[in-house]
């Protein structure tokens, strides 16, 4: 079976609405159909593996956002069910983000290993 | 090297993106070459297929619709079915079911069809390539 | 040793993020794969002769990566004179890279 790498990196888009990151959901959906698959977030998508993030409370008129969406936890959830989530340390580092920030299980990866990650995949996938 | 399958991954709405034109330009490009094509509308691309779609004049310009022959994606899309069909290949436009409905793109042209991930994994699986062509 | 078809959409002058890509192309290029690099939409603006980034592409060439231009991008936005060592081609071209056997592509 193919080894697929889905490389997200650009982070918040639409997600409001979606309710999720519909790269990371869908990411999540090839897993549940049985898909070999991992994910590395690089640039602003680091951010998903940061800890604590809250959507909530968003109102329009008399409509109020009842199901935010939470990335962490479907990032947590994802390394839960065994994909590997890879975060470039480097891009962690420079959105501020520390070890104690980031979630647990994820892989950390320099730079100038993504080439290597990207040889060690049948399939490269860049959202 | 004609006769291969490819699959295509697309996110773009039409109007917002050159890449949407550029995802036509290689479906036309395989189908010119005898290849069979999938696609994978998801996200804002199950527009790209809307049968509302119209075609409209150009005040700036000064012309009339006639005159502006200004295009709808639907109208390409639907174009690219029929040398599909001409050519004897398959063009399997897959639009995702879930985006279409949050986006009410759901009365498409004749020829895609809805669906999900598991069209687009089985696809790549049966393909000789994937390419993803990722929104901003 | 794979073949990587590396198709750059995005600019220099409108992503910060065009760097990362032509690290990684050099990168994989570096790890013994055959790359071709397939600039296309805004991706030619640098490859026009004489623009501040034409410089990330003259380095492309000197480490032996092929560069193709598309035409039509090349086309639309006028450029006529290129640097030295990019080849021009239509999506055609891209479809026979995409299709020859080992090959991964990625869109940037």
């Amino acid at each position: 079976m193919a080894k697929i790498l889905n490389i997200v990196e650009t982070a918040y888009r639409g997600t409001i609405e979606e309710q999720d990151d519909t790269v990371l959901w869908l990411t999540h959906m090839l897993k549940n159909a049985g898909a070999d698959i991992s994910v590395l977030l690089r640039a602003n998508a680091v951010n998903y593996a940061c800890k604590g993030q809250d959507a909530s409370g968003l109102v329009f008129g008399e409509a109020k956002m009842t199901h935010p969406p939470e990335i962490d936890k479907d990032v947590a959830k994802m390394i839960e069910k065994g994909v590997s989530i890879y975060v470039v340390e480097e891009d962690a580092r420079e959105r501020g983000l520390g070890d104690d920030d980031l979630l647990s299980g994820l892989r950390r990866i320099k730079r100038q290993g993504i080439p290597q990650l990207i040889d060690e995949h049948d399939q490269v996938w860049h959202w | 090297m004609a006769g291969k399958t490819i699959t295509v991954a697309i996110m773009d709405a039409p109007y917002e993106s050159a890449n949407s034109t550029t995802a036509l330009r290689i479906v036309q490009s395989a189908l010119s070459k005898g290849h069979s094509v999938n696609v994978f509308a998801y996200e804002g691309a199950v527009n790209l297929t809307m049968k509302a779609q119209a075609p409209h004049p150009n005040p700036v310009k000064g012309t009339s619709v006639e005159q502006e022959a200004h295009p709808t994606t639907k109208d390409w899309v639907a174009s690219l079915f029929k040398m599909a069909k001409e050519k004897g290949l398959k063009l399997d436009w897959v639009n995702c079911g879930l985006c279409v409905d949050e986006r009410g793109a759901g009365d498409w042209v004749e020829g895609p069809r809805r669906g999900g991930p598991k069209d687009f994994f089985d696809a790549s699986n049966a393909s000789a390539a994937t390419l993803v062509i990722p929104t901003k | 040793m794979a073949k990587y078809l590396l198709i750059e959409s995005r600019d220099p002058f409108d992503s910060a993020d065009s760097q990362y890509f032509a690290e990684l192309v050099q990168g994989l290029a570096k790890r013994g794969n055959e790359a071709t690099v397939f600039l296309v939409q805004n991706g030619v603006l640098p490859a026009r002769k004489g623009s501040k980034y034409s410089t990330v592409i003259a380095d492309l060439v000197k480490s032996k990566i092929k560069v193709v231009a598309d035409r039509f991008s090349l086309k639309e936005r006028g450029i006529r004179q290129l640097v030295d060592g990019v080849d021009t081609a239509d999506t055609d071209r891209l479809v026979d890279l995409l299709v020859e056997p080992g090959t991964k592509a990625i869109w940037h």
